[in-house]
């Protein structure tokens, strides 16, 4: 239905397009004046006007049409006296019946009669859905034409109306993101309901149990987070000991020595690095690089467990190397060239220049690569699932396992739960630390960039 | 030819498979203004950025021919290029200060090459090089602020100062008036003048009356050749050659 309406509309504004443009150019010759704006600005102003009404119309239908219909079928359901009901189950068996008559047979005589009125309303539904349809674009049309004068100036009016459609479309991911971050604080509160704040953040025991029975006692959680926030940021470090160096000198490389050639060949083959699956280099931590890391380990007498804080973050480090290279090598670039050679012309070599005028001057760009680096790497999920462990221990041994922030959120929300327990909606306060953090990153990052650009420019 | 100091002799460059400089020969003398003048295009940039070897920072640019300087060849695998540098000052179009102190900015040069062992030494030659561009005593108070905060013409003679505090010998400069007001461009050139006493210098210039007022010598350039050299009172009251008479005139150009 949904499908066909939308054809239906296509049909109107092409039509409505069409209509415009002959009304205007008809209205213009029996005036005798020329027309303030093209033809195609009123044509455009008709669709318009045809359009977004109908769209309106499609959409509220699509969302409240099964709701309001399921509301009127269940307040006239002849519910038997005594007998108790599951409304959910209820409907369901009630649709089904209606979707597919062959469910009939053995249902009780109340639910056929159900089924039947619900077919009926959506018959009715669909009939008023195509009419409003019409009469709402009809409308539009004729509201629209009324307004076909040559000295209607149309292309303002069009002006406009763009800008409104801009203004909701980035809208639309703001306000998606203030959506988001209320749910997390709403259900992060409505942990803390249960989990003291202090106990969450101050505490070092994490054991997320709930008791499955009433009274049970012997499995009692505890929400102290600190060892996870430690696991995030030990494995944070790993990462970034190995992106930090390999990624600026390889900016450095790629910005100052190498050849266009070269630079045409690496930056790219790089930029590919960035496009692999995290879940790719997670088993590629988790198969290659963690048994070497315990192998390791042992030859220098460590006991270093199979998965470990090191092998997840020296993959993480590789991870987020064109991140730091990528943006480093932009900010490089962005060193004006007459500072290069006001140096070497100087008589520096290459290496004074960049040490002592181009690093310093990139600088400010570099930390926010870095910060931006670091708030990825917090961020990111599958490399630690499958590599640092689950095990909640608060250590700073990197051949240890340990867990993190993003693993704990996954692990809250495996399995069939709803979201009424301190374990379920741990995730939420974890996410939302998690989101405070980034953010926090971010902003830093974004005010040093941008006082940088104001100093030097 | 005994105190000639630069020598160029069969000059060509190429960009790519472009040839931009044909056949270059000249003899600059030493402690003399030489203004390079010609219109735009014509190579003169391309020849100032050869004698300091400028142009390997452009990958495409090949650089054949001979130029000496002091009598040593420079267009060889064998320069020392550093060395080179910091005996032939540059000064840009457009004022180019580091982003740091107005006393780091000239400090810059003796720094790396090692010319000073103390605070004090240092101190003195960057106030020395500052008195020399003249700029001393307008930024004395406040040798700490940024390079960036000084006006465009103090920025062109922090600049110079920079140059000067290496102890070149040789000085070029490539269109160091071209961003800057009239006042401005009357100081730089009278610190020109007080500067050939001690410094050669080679200018482009894409202004006649400042190649007029500041050079002994002028050479004209044309679609990257040397059409002609000669003192500059010659050149521009009395030339050889029809195209530079025109150009001057203002007949093209």
């Amino acid at each position: 239905m949904f499908f066909w309406s939308l054809v239906l509309i296509a049909v109107g504004i092409f039509s409505s397009f069409i209509y415009g443009r002959s009304r205007i150019k008809l209205n213009s010759k029996k005036q005798g004046t020329k027309s303030k704006s093209l033809p195609n600005y009123y044509a455009q102003y008709v669709l318009m006007w045809c359009l977004f009404p109908a769209l309106i119309v499609y959409f509220s239908w699509a969302i409240f049409q099964e709701q309001i219909i399921q509301n009127i079928v269940i307040s006239n359901f002849e519910y038997i006296e005594g007998a108790v009901y599951n409304e959910g189950l209820l409907l369901a068996e009630i649709r089904n019946v209606a979707n597919n008559p062959s469910f009939a047979d053995g249902k009780s005589i109340e639910i056929i009669n159900a089924a039947s009125h619900y077919s009926s309303l959506r018959q009715i539904s669909q009939i008023s859905f195509y009419t409003s349809i019409i009469i709402i674009m009809l409308l539009g049309a004729l509201y629209a034409s009324q307004k076909l004068k040559p000295e209607f100036h149309a292309q303002h009016t069009i002006e406009k109306y763009i800008q409104y459609i801009l203004i909701f479309c980035s809208s639309v991911a703001i306000f998606t993101t203030i959506g988001i971050v209320f749910s997390l604080i709403f259900e992060s509160l409505r942990f803390f309901a249960e989990v003291s704040i202090f106990e969450f953040l101050f505490s070092t025991e994490w054991y997320p149990f709930i008791p499955i029975r009433e009274g049970q006692t012997a499995a009692e959680g505890s929400f102290g987070a600190v060892p996870i926030f430690a696991g995030t940021f030990l494995v944070m470090v790993v990462a970034m000991c190995v992106a930090a160096p390999l990624g600026l000198l390889t900016a450095i490389y790629l910005a100052e020595y190498a050849s266009q050639r070269v630079r045409k060949i690496v930056k790219p083959l790089l930029e590919i690095l960035a496009g692999i699956p995290t879940i790719v280099y997670g088993f590629f931590a988790f198969v290659s690089v963690a048994p070497f890391v315990k192998a390791f380990g042992q030859s220098i007498g460590i006991d270093a467990s199979p998965t470990s804080a090191l092998a997840a973050g020296m993959v993480m480090g590789v991870m987020i190397i064109p991140f730091i290279s990528s943006l480093s090598d932009d900010v490089i670039n962005s060193v004006p060239q007459n500072l290069r050679e006001a140096s070497l012309g100087i008589g520096a070599n290459k290496a004074e220049t960049i040490k002592k005028v181009i690093l310093p001057a990139a600088l400010p760009g570099i930390v926010g690569a870095f910060l931006l680096a670091i708030s990825r790497a917090i961020g990111e999920t599958m490399i630690v699932v499958v590599a640092a462990g689950t095990a909640p221990n608060l250590t700073g041994n990197p051949f240890e396992n340990v867990t993190t922030v993003t693993v704990q959120i996954v692990v809250a929300l495996i399995g069939d739960q709803e979201f009424d327990n301190p374990r379920t909606l741990s995730a939420f306060a974890l996410g939302l630390v998690l989101f405070v953090i980034t953010l926090f990153l971010n902003i830093i990052a974004l005010q040093i960039v941008k006082r940088y650009r104001e100093r030097y420019e | 030819m005994s105190n000639s100091k630069i020598l160029a002799n069969g000059v060509d460059v190429y960009y790519g498979s472009k040839q931009a400089l044909f056949g270059i020969s000249m003899d600059i003398k030493e402690k003399e203004v030489t203004a390079l003048i010609g219109p735009s295009g014509c190579g003169k940039s391309t020849f100032l950025r050869c004698i300091n070897r400028m142009n390997d920072l452009i990958e495409i640019c090949k650089v054949s021919g001979s130029i000496k300087v002091d009598n040593e060849e420079i267009i060889s695998e064998k320069t020392d290029v550093v060395s080179l540098r910091s005996k032939i000052g540059m000064v840009f179009q457009k004022p180019n200060p580091f982003p740091k102190s107005i006393f780091d900015n000239v400090a810059y040069g003796p720094t790396i090459h090692g010319l000073v062992d103390s605070k004090n030494e240092l101190e003195e030659i960057v106030h020395s090089s500052l008195k020399k561009a003249g700029l001393f005593d307008e930024v004395k108070d406040r040798l700490n602020e940024p390079g960036t905060s000084l006006s465009g013409g103090q920025q062109q003679r922090l600049c110079i100062a920079r140059a000067i505090a290496v102890n070149p010998e040789i000085i070029l400069m490539d269109e160091p008036c071209s961003a800057l007001d009239p006042i401005a461009t009357a100081i730089i050139e009278e610190l020109i003048d007080e500067l050939r006493l001690n410094y050669t210098i080679i200018i482009v210039t894409h202004s006649m009356q400042q190649a007029a007022r500041v050079s002994q010598k002028t050479c004209f350039f044309h679609l990257g050749e040397l059409i002609e050299t000669g003192e500059t009172n010659k050149i521009f009251t009395n030339p050889d050659n029809t195209k530079t008479q025109d150009y001057i005139t203002g007949r093209f150009g």
